[in-house]
């Protein structure tokens, strides 16, 4: 099958795979978009796209409660500057999209204003695959699943340490593109040693299924993710990328670095 | 997802809720309602679902929580006849007198319940949002009683205002967390509590406060509350042979009104008027009007009535009042609001300020600033609707409220006679 061909979500899949296959950890940076210039928007995301195989795009908003600080604060900073869903779209659309499929990550109010079926019609112009919704667990997600399917655009689903295993299995059957191992029992950004669980947890969560497995919430460091690259496809980094953007570091080194070795 | 609700749909709806029958079985009240949490959170969700059908069907635990409420909390609270108000307004006004409950508000009812179901699940420590501060002083007094150690997050601009409040918490032995973040008031207290609980979801037990959140929290408060409306009724009935033919309560998340409402809603012949706070006015962002101005949404978990702008983002919002101070609405109100049985107005700062003086000097009465928007409401409504019964949830007494009365209402100490010359 070829590309013209592929659903935007097995596009994801395809993507993180390709990582290990050749001999690497994949790599799913998050920025919020237009943080910390929203200028800067496109060209960012170009420069991450060097090294990230699928990029995470931060849609803003108000009351992001599952995220720590430096997601509050690059989100306020980016409402301010006027960053919306439909700016995201825009721009993306304009740009013709990046060199690494792209996943939003949004709460849940943005997208059910925005309109679900307007929305995903508007995704497939824009280059975006999929979407991650941290307030929408799986029981909720019907309708916006609906609407995602019929342009073939994933929802990631979120699994985490607190996961029954009865639950762990559903959502890893129910998720599309890849699923999402949350490495802690917590919020985003924090700078803690990985519980030594992580190891088997990942394995367990692998073990359901098919799809890649990435995990996130408070990867920083290069020996995180040698070690979880043993027992998962890939990592997100997020909280630690947002805050070297706002020092001023160029993206694309920190990421290499990140994956070197 | 579909608000819109036929009326053969919403009298069946309410038939429902009459019954004790909503929320449904996904905590839906209708279309309102839900479970939009944070995936971490959804275990420790369905655990308190089933500890909230298992305790509050359990005769034993309703047998404690009862006497704790007679022997701890003073319930039940009197129901006042407001002569003076009554003669004022030309009607049969009285007050149910939630500002004599232990701590100076409805609050405890919740926080008591709460608290003891938090033990009785095995919680390490419980953590509390706290917007003026009477949830705050509720949870921690409820947790001093309970014997669990209780953390209370509370905005850095509510920590200001409500600077008593504060003081109080701290003696009952409760630790104080100032939220800096978002519009640091109530909203961003309640973001901070969820996300200091998805960082331990099995030790920590979040008491939440009012009747918004994810299933259970609207159920559960509304069931914890409902002893105001039972209560009042029959008080009313007692005291006068009749049911009201209005009952007046303020809303903010609406844990009040949802208290005094709910045991009402089969009595078709008393109105039910809810008030919300009208700030300044009425344009985005100078009221807390949500009821009157905002549009269905999730926020804090469950899908109701929100104040947004158009691309989803939540809005600030304005009151005198930091206990109406909030963007959203319980879910059980959007309901409620969509089919028509309750008639949900706003009173501004400024008629909330003028009732409270009202009240203060007709009855020896000093209400909660959240308070006296229901009395100015029932004021309004006095005056088109003369000669009739009015009962009015007056929620909480105002003594913390005293700074912010102390910049609006200037003090006039007069001065000793003179001696002589």
């Amino acid at each position: 099958m070829n590309d013209a061909q592929q659903l935007p979500r097995d596009r994801i899949s395809a993507a993180l795979n390709a990582a290990p296959a050749a001999g690497r950890p994949a790599l799913v940076p998050f920025i919020t978009a237009g943080y910390p210039d929203k200028d800067a928007f496109i060209s960012t995301l170009q420069q991450i796209a060097t090294a990230g195989d699928v990029i995470e795009v931060g849609v803003p908003f108000s009351d992001p409660m599952a995220d720590g600080v430096t997601i509050q604060r690059s989100s306020h900073a980016a409402i301010a500057a006027g960053v919306s869903l439909r700016w995201i779209l825009r721009e993306l659309t304009a740009a013709g999209g990046v060199d690494a499929p792209i996943v939003l990550m949004s709460y849940l109010n943005p997208l059910l204003t925005y309109g679900f079926e307007r929305l995903a019609a508007d995704c497939v112009a824009a280059g975006v695959c999929g979407f991650i919704v941290p307030d929408l667990p799986w029981e909720e997600s019907e309708e916006f699943r609906a609407a995602l399917d019929q342009q073939g655009l994933a929802l990631v689903q979120l699994v985490t340490p607190a996961t029954p295993d009865d639950r762990l299995e559903l959502l890893c059957k129910g998720s599309q593109g890849f699923v999402y191992a949350v490495t802690i029992t917590g919020i985003t950004g924090g700078d803690v040693e990985l519980p030594a669980a992580v190891t088997g947890y990942l394995d367990k969560v692998k073990s359901h299924t098919e799809l890649p497995v990435c995990a996130g919430f408070g990867v920083r460091h290069p020996e995180q993710v040698r070690r979880i690259g043993r027992h998962a496809t890939g990592v997100i980094v997020g909280s630690a990328l947002v805050e070297r953007l706002e020092a001023g570091a160029d993206p694309a080194g920190f990421l290499h670095e990140l994956t070197a070795g | 997802m579909q608000a819109e609700i036929s009326p053969q749909q919403g009298q069946e709806l309410l038939a429902l809720l009459i019954d004790n029958k909503l929320p449904d079985e996904r905590g839906r009240y209708g279309p309102f309602g839900g479970c939009y949490a944070p995936e971490t959170l959804v275990p420790a969700l369905r655990r308190l679902a089933e500890a909230v059908d298992k305790y509050l069907h359990d005769d034993d635990f309703m047998a404690r929580l009862q006497q704790q409420l007679h022997t701890w909390v003073g319930r039940p609270t009197p129901l006042t006849p407001a002569l003076g108000l009554g003669k004022r307004w030309g009607a049969e006004v009285y007050l149910k007198r939630e500002d004599l409950a232990h701590t100076g508000a409805h609050k405890i009812n919740n926080a008591l319940g709460q608290a003891l179901l938090a033990r009785e699940m095995g919680a390490k420590r419980v953590i509390a949002e706290t917007g003026a501060g009477q949830h705050g002083v509720a949870s921690a007094a409820a947790c001093a009683r309970v014997g669990i150690p209780c953390t209370v997050y509370m905005g850095a601009v509510d920590i200001q205002r409500q600077a008593p409040n504060v003081d109080r918490m701290y003696q009952l032995g409760a630790e104080v967390v100032a939220v800096e973040s978002g519009d640091k008031t109530l909203r961003a207290a309640i973001d901070e509590a969820f996300r200091n609980w998805v960082a331990d979801p099995h030790g920590s037990y979040y008491l939440l406060g009012s009747a918004v959140g994810p299933h259970p929290y609207p159920y559960l408060v509304q069931r914890l509350q409902a002893v105001i409306g039972t209560e009042a009724r029959e008080q009313m009935l007692a005291q006068t042979g009749a049911l009201a033919d209005v009952a007046v309560a303020c809303v903010g998340g609406g844990s009040n009104a949802i208290g005094l409402f709910h045991p009402l809603l089969a009595d078709a012949e008393t109105e039910l008027l809810g008030i919300e706070a009208g700030g300044h006015g009425p344009a985005l962002g100078d009221n807390s009007a949500t009821l009157a101005t905002g549009k269905p949404g999730v926020l804090h978990g469950s899908y109701s009535v929100l104040l947004y702008d158009d691309d989803g983002q939540i809005q600030e919002t304005h009151s005198v009042s930091a206990g109406l101070d909030y963007p959203g609405v319980g879910p059980e109100h959007s309901l409620l609001k969509s089919i028509g049985r309750v008639n949900y107005q706003s009173a501004t700062d400024a008629e909330a300020l003028d009732a409270l003086q009202e009240c203060c000097a007709a009855e020896g009465i000093l209400p909660a600033l959240e308070s006296a928007h229901a009395l100015a409401g029932a004021r309004r409504w006095a005056k088109a609707n003369p000669g009739k019964r009015i009962l009015i949830g007056l929620s909480g007494r105002g003594d913390k409220d005293m700074p912010t009365l102390s910049q609006h209402i200037p003090a006039r100490i007069g001065a000793a006679a003179g001696g002589g010359a």
